[in-house]
């Protein structure tokens, strides 16, 4: 069967099951290691302890051997086997001929290899069988002296021990296999709903999005950058979207003026003055279709954010200054008052013309809704974390509070403004500039001391969000 | 001047090169690309205008590469209907002199052509520009008319200085935004008129003979006589 076979090295190959082999592998290491520790610490010691004994035995008997010959190590081993309570001590003296002079052993244990001094072995001690751990000492002229001890009991302990480590270490890897299936299972899960919301985008619907725990852990952040990543697709089709909405709406109103006006003079009278002048009109609206095209493309080219690649460091106190100079000479022509607080440096990170082009859009919207005589005022300065705040403040009529929302869209024209020249786009372009240089467009009602009714005042916050 | 004109919309080349004509220049066109190169490289033109997307393998970018590589520093002015920021400044760095986005007015065109053609060949910077009687020291920043020193701002002195550096050549309003103001954007309002018409208040007011002209459907020109 191919399909379970796939599934099965897909399972094999997910992340999950990584993970998971992972810990288990990890757990099990770190019981082994507890089991030596455990081990070295309780049998292995216990070894050492008797090792030590019998070689301060073996050593005292080897002086005694020294200093008084065969004769006083022989009574020296009757008096410790006569003293010897619990009966676990061995002892075995021989001469050259392999004969018996002293000790518990029948006869001299056969599995010592020559040359080593330790052993386990099985001895005949008073006729019984019994392991031993033997220490076996050449005292010279062929005379040898093994001294032991009976270890059956410990050996007993021992297996003991080794029947418990088992047992953990089985219940170690249950644990380790039940831990991982869990741990797989609960990343399968945190992992389902940005799984599922990728899914249902990948099939059309932005509406999606990653559904966010109040652990705020990375599984969170992860969603977060997702979801962040969604609201910035859904902005781009939105204004895609618009862009096309925009089109089909708002440019064939132009170009069906443009045309009326065009067969207009063709079967109108013949003329030549008539004529020239509606043709020279209709050039002038296709001027007018292609400026608001221009500008459509140039809101479609900041909102995409590709504008981004071509930021770089900039003053924007000489470039606002730029700005309002460069308007107020309009300001001037109309009786109307243009007044700047600029800070001596704005240093930022951004495109230049297209700043230019947002502050120049405020000051020219703010210029046509300011009374004859009025005033607008452009202030800028430094926020804190680097980031800049540009206002633009008017003494015209404002805007009313359910206007605002909808002003930064595109052909937006509240109904108090439909006398005044303009396309309804100016304020789109101040967004898209605003939002790709990581702030946004704010409206509201102009401070009091300006002396509008209520005017308004545009604010663009830029920087590093 | 003898332009050569790369363009391969026959109704835009037509338009195009009738107009130049009309304006007195001596006009040759390729509609590919390939046909332009060689043309380019195998004859003498005071400029070139090329669109920027061609067919024939060599578009107008290619088509400046290779000729900058050449060694041929003939100016180049690019047509073109991409009229993103980054391709403006792909088609400038590729070494393209000014570029002009379609639709475009022919007067613009004209206006760019004839600026572009008529660059002083010879780099040594002039220190003073004169029209008639009216004098701009460039070292000191000062202009006088007939004698009399006019009280001009250092912005207004700019655009008059462009305006003086091309006298007799009509300067579109787009020009004067982009080489004074280093703006690329639509002002919205009639800004660069209101600009204009001050410094004409300052240059012209009170003296006989008027020498900023307004050129109609076009732009600006100065020149001595009207």
């Amino acid at each position: 069967m191919p399909g379970t076979l796939e599934a099965l090295l897909r399972f094999l190959r997910s992340a999950g099951f990584r993970f998971a082999v992972r810990f288990a592998l990890i757990f099990i290491g770190a019981t082994a290691v507890f089991a030596l520790v455990f081990w070295y610490a309780t049998a292995g010691s216990l070894d050492r302890q008797t090792d030590a004994a019998l070689r301060t035995d073996a050593l005292s008997l080897v002086e005694r051997w020294r200093e008084a010959g065969s004769a006083a190590v022989a009574e020296a081993i009757g008096e410790r086997l006569a003293s010897d309570v619990e009966g676990n001590s061995i002892y075995l003296l021989i001469n050259p001929e392999g004969r018996r002079l002293a000790g518990n052993l029948d006869r001299w244990p056969q599995g010592v290899p020559a040359g080593t001094d330790w052993a386990f072995d099985t001895v005949q001690r008073d006729g019984l069988t019994t392991e031993a751990r033997l220490n076996v000492m050449e005292l010279g002229n062929g005379y040898r002296l093994a001294v032991g001890r009976d270890v059956t009991e410990k050996q007993r302990l021992r297996d003991l021990l080794a029947e418990g480590i088992a047992w953990s270490a089985f219940a170690a890897l249950i644990f380790a296999v039940t831990g991982a299936a869990v741990l797989r299972r609960a990343l399968e899960q945190r992992l389902l709903p940005a799984a599922q919301t990728a899914e249902a985008i990948a099939s059309g619907d932005l509406s999606h999005r990653v559904p966010l725990s109040p652990r705020n852990d990375e599984f969170d952040r992860l969603g977060q950058s997702m979801n962040a990543m969604l609201d910035r697709i859904d902005r781009l089709m939105e204004g895609i979207r618009g862009v096309s909405d925009s089109i089909a709406h708002d440019l064939r109103t132009p170009i069906a003026r443009a045309r009326a006006k065009l067969e207009e003079a063709v079967v109108g009278p013949d003329d030549p003055e008539t004529l020239r002048a509606a043709m020279e009109r209709g050039i002038t609206d296709l001027d007018n279709i292609t400026r608001v095209f221009e500008a459509l493309l140039r809101i479609a080219e900041a909102e995409a954010g590709s504008r981004r690649a071509a930021f770089a460091p900039i003053d924007l106190a000489p470039v606002l200054a730029d700005v309002a100079e460069f308007y107020g000479v309009v300001a001037e022509s109309r009786g109307q008052s243009l007044e700047t607080d600029l800070p001596a440096a704005l240093e930022t990170v951004g495109d230049r013309d297209l700043l230019a082009q947002a502050a120049g859009n405020l000051i020219d919207n703010a210029l046509k809704f300011a009374p004859e005589g009025g005033r607008v005022r452009l202030t800028a300065r430094a926020l804190p974390r680097e980031r800049i705040e540009i206002a633009v403040e008017d003494s015209g009529p404002g805007l009313a509070p359910e206007d605002r929302a909808r002003a930064g869209t595109r052909f937006f024209r509240a109904d108090s403004s439909r006398a005044t020249p303009g396309s309804g786009l100016g304020l789109s372009l101040v967004q898209a500039v605003a939002r790709l240089h990581g702030g946004d467009l704010v409206l509201e009602d102009a401070p009091e001391e300006l002396g509008g009714t209520p005017g308004l005042r545009a604010t663009i916050r830029i920087g590093p969000a | 001047m003898r332009i050569l004109l790369v363009e391969d919309d026959a109704e835009v080349a037509r338009f195009v090169r009738k107009g130049l004509q009309e304006a007195g220049h001596n006009v040759e066109h390729a509609a590919n690309g390939r046909d332009g190169l060689f043309l380019a490289a195998s004859e003498q033109f005071d400029i070139l205008v090329l669109d920027r997307m061609l067919p024939g393998g060599v578009d107008g970018v290619r088509l400046v590469e290779t000729l900058r590589g050449q060694g041929n520093r003939t100016p180049v002015l690019f047509l073109s209907a991409l009229s993103a920021v980054d391709e403006r400044v792909k088609g400038l760095k590729a070494g393209g002199d000014d570029y002009l986005v379609k639709p475009f007015a022919f007067a613009e065109l004209l206006a760019r052509v004839e600026a572009l053609g008529r660059r002083p060949t010879v780099e040594a910077p002039a220190t003073r520009l004169k029209i008639a009687d009216l004098e701009m020291d460039l070292l000191s920043r000062t202009v006088t008319r007939g004698g009399k020193r006019l009280e001009i701002q250092p912005r207004e002195f700019r655009l008059l200085e462009h305006l003086m550096r091309h006298a007799g050549q009509v300067v579109t309003r787009t020009m004067l935004l982009e080489k004074v103001w280093d703006y690329h954007f639509d002002p919205q309002t009639n800004v660069i008129d209101v600009h204009v018409s001050r410094l004409r208040q300052k240059v012209d007011k009170g003296f006989d003979k008027p020498l900023i002209h307004t050129v109609r459907n076009a732009g600006y020109m100065i020149r001595a006589e009207g």
